[in-house]
């Protein structure tokens, strides 16, 4: 029995066969609305830090991204992140930035990580090192996340790399991407994702999204230009802390766009951390009704322990429950987990 | 020089017309290069490639030119070097993340590629750059190129 409500004709549309293992890919592609969050990796080298930051959110999501150093800054490497989490049965999506390595070493990591688990990559470009906790560092940039998704894509479907040099067994991976439809040149943002598209993203985690108009916009393009039916959009979404914290944000973190009338009705409410998980739930539940929104990437920075109950609220699972630990027996096999997508 | 490359933005459409007309006269001129040598040809044109480029564009010598693609606004000004369209830090009034008192090259990109005629080229996307042609010349290449595609080069001894 498979759910066709949310999932506009794409199981349909989508060839059998899958690019991975993963059961991100197959969420999407059985038209169930996804949600995906995302880890703070740890500053240890301690396999129970990571762990223990991602029991907050088992039961709830359907992937699990580790950042790789997000803002420029220094945490345990996404890959380790994810072959951890791999390991005991979480699906994960392995953030690649093109800051920090060459096309060399990114290579050699995706074959890597392929190999121990992950499913899915996300391709960005990265913050500069500007921003972040090791200024004084150089920045690589040697390919952009457009040449990267062709660089991945092209290991997985020519079985190649970038040399031309063969691989005997490709990585089996869902291609990600990042988008955001909120900051300038905003009427370039869908032929950018046509790009991406091109370049070879299945499915698209965008910025925070706090400005549905804008968001909506964006999604008509998108959809005009025929890009909805070729990816899964997942638009960003979080609670903000207070409105002090959306005013920092939106000062100092790149590409984070909060319109007024957010930040107003923090302003107003009593209580802003209450009123600010109040303003992401309403926020999910007016992404789900737009064309096109397959699911939704919670970020919740120092607010991880929040997004179960966010998602509950919101109502997005209905009755479905992703994956916990233990809720397959077949742990010692990570990739050739049934899928379990409670279809009952 | 900032206020010449935005200038040169602002006319891409010009500059557009002035390369179209450019570049065949660098292709004619392949007997001159072949007879120069390429190695030697190679030192005189990236010089005078350089010189004019660096004063119009910014321009930073990758070798492999694709201002035409992107609005005459050169990419390697790009703190990250993106190559394919903006990033996703672009401040809200248009300027860039990394420098925050200069416009977004993508974002001039885009506005200079709305006035070219084959603006649409700004939707191709690019290949990783190879690092080798640095400081190389885009026109010659050119050159060299169009004269591999012509007829007579066809049915040569090339067989790979």
């Amino acid at each position: 029995m498979i759910n066709h409500e949310r999932g506009h004709d794409r199981l349909v549309a989508t060839p059998a066969a899958y690019s991975s293992a993963g059961r991100l890919e197959r969420v999407l592609k059985a038209g169930y609305f996804a949600v995906t969050s995302e880890l703070a990796p740890p500053d240890s080298a301690n396999p129970e830090d990571v762990y223990m930051r991602a029991r907050v959110f088992d039961g709830y999501v359907d992937s699990l991204n580790a950042t790789d150093g997000s803002g420029a800054n220094c945490h345990m490497s996404s890959v380790a992140m994810c072959a951890l989490l791999s390991r005991v049965g979480y699906d994960t999506v392995m953030q690649v930035s093109c800051r920090d390595r060459n096309r060399i070493a990114i290579q050699g990591d995706v074959l890597g990580a392929a190999a121990l688990g992950v499913n899915n990559v996300l391709c960005l470009t990265g913050d500069g090192v500007q921003v972040g906790d090791h200024p004084q560092a150089k920045p690589v940039f040697d390919l952009d996340s457009m040449s990267l998704l062709e660089v991945i894509a092209g290991l997985r479907d020519k079985k190649m790399f970038v040399s031309g040099r063969k691989i005997s067994d490709p990585p089996k991976v869902f291609l990600g991407a990042a988008e955001n439809p909120f900051v300038p040149p905003h009427d370039f943002r869908p032929y950018r994702l046509a790009k991406k598209i091109a370049a070879g993203a299945q499915f698209i985690q965008t910025q925070y999204c706090f400005d549905l108009p804008r968001f909506a916009t964006f999604m008509a393009r998108s959809r005009d230009l025929g890009l909805l039916e070729k990816c899964f959009i997942l638009p960003g979404v979080g609670p903000l802390a207070s409105a002090r914290t959306a005013n920092w944000m939106r000062h100092h973190v790149p590409g984070v766009h909060i319109p007024d009338a957010v930040i107003k009705r923090l302003e107003g409410a009593q209580d802003q951390k209450h009123e600010g998980r109040q303003i992401c739930i309403e926020m999910i539940q007016q992404l789900r009704e737009i064309h096109g929104v397959s699911g939704v990437h919670v970020m919740a920075h120092r607010q991880e322990s929040a997004v179960a109950d966010i998602i509950e609220k919101s109502g997005v699972l209905r009755d479905r429950r992703p994956w916990f630990p233990g809720s397959d027996q077949r742990l010692d096999k990570p990739h050739e987990l049934p899928v379990d997508l409670n279809l009952e | 020089m900032y206020s010449i490359r935005r200038w040169v933005v602002r006319n891409a459409r010009f500059f557009e017309v002035a390369y179209r007309l450019f570049e065949p006269v660098v292709v004619t001129l392949t007997p001159l290069w072949k007879w120069m040598g390429y190695p030697r040809a190679e030192k005189a044109v990236s010089k005078l490639e350089k010189v004019s480029k660096e004063l119009l564009f910014d321009c930073k010598m990758c070798g492999q030119c694709v201002l035409s693609s992107t609005g005459m606004s050169c990419p390697m000004n790009c703190p990250k070097n993106m190559r394919n369209g903006p990033c996703g830090g672009v401040l809200q009034n248009g300027n860039c993340e990394v420098l925050p008192d200069k416009r977004c090259v993508w974002v001039e990109a885009w506005e200079g590629s709305q006035r070219m005629q084959a603006g649409g080229q700004i939707h191709a996307v690019q290949l990783p750059v190879d690092h080798r042609l640095k400081g190389s010349s885009s026109w010659l290449r050119v050159a060299r190129q169009a004269e591999e595609k012509a007829p007579h080069h066809k049915q040569g001894e090339r067989n790979d």
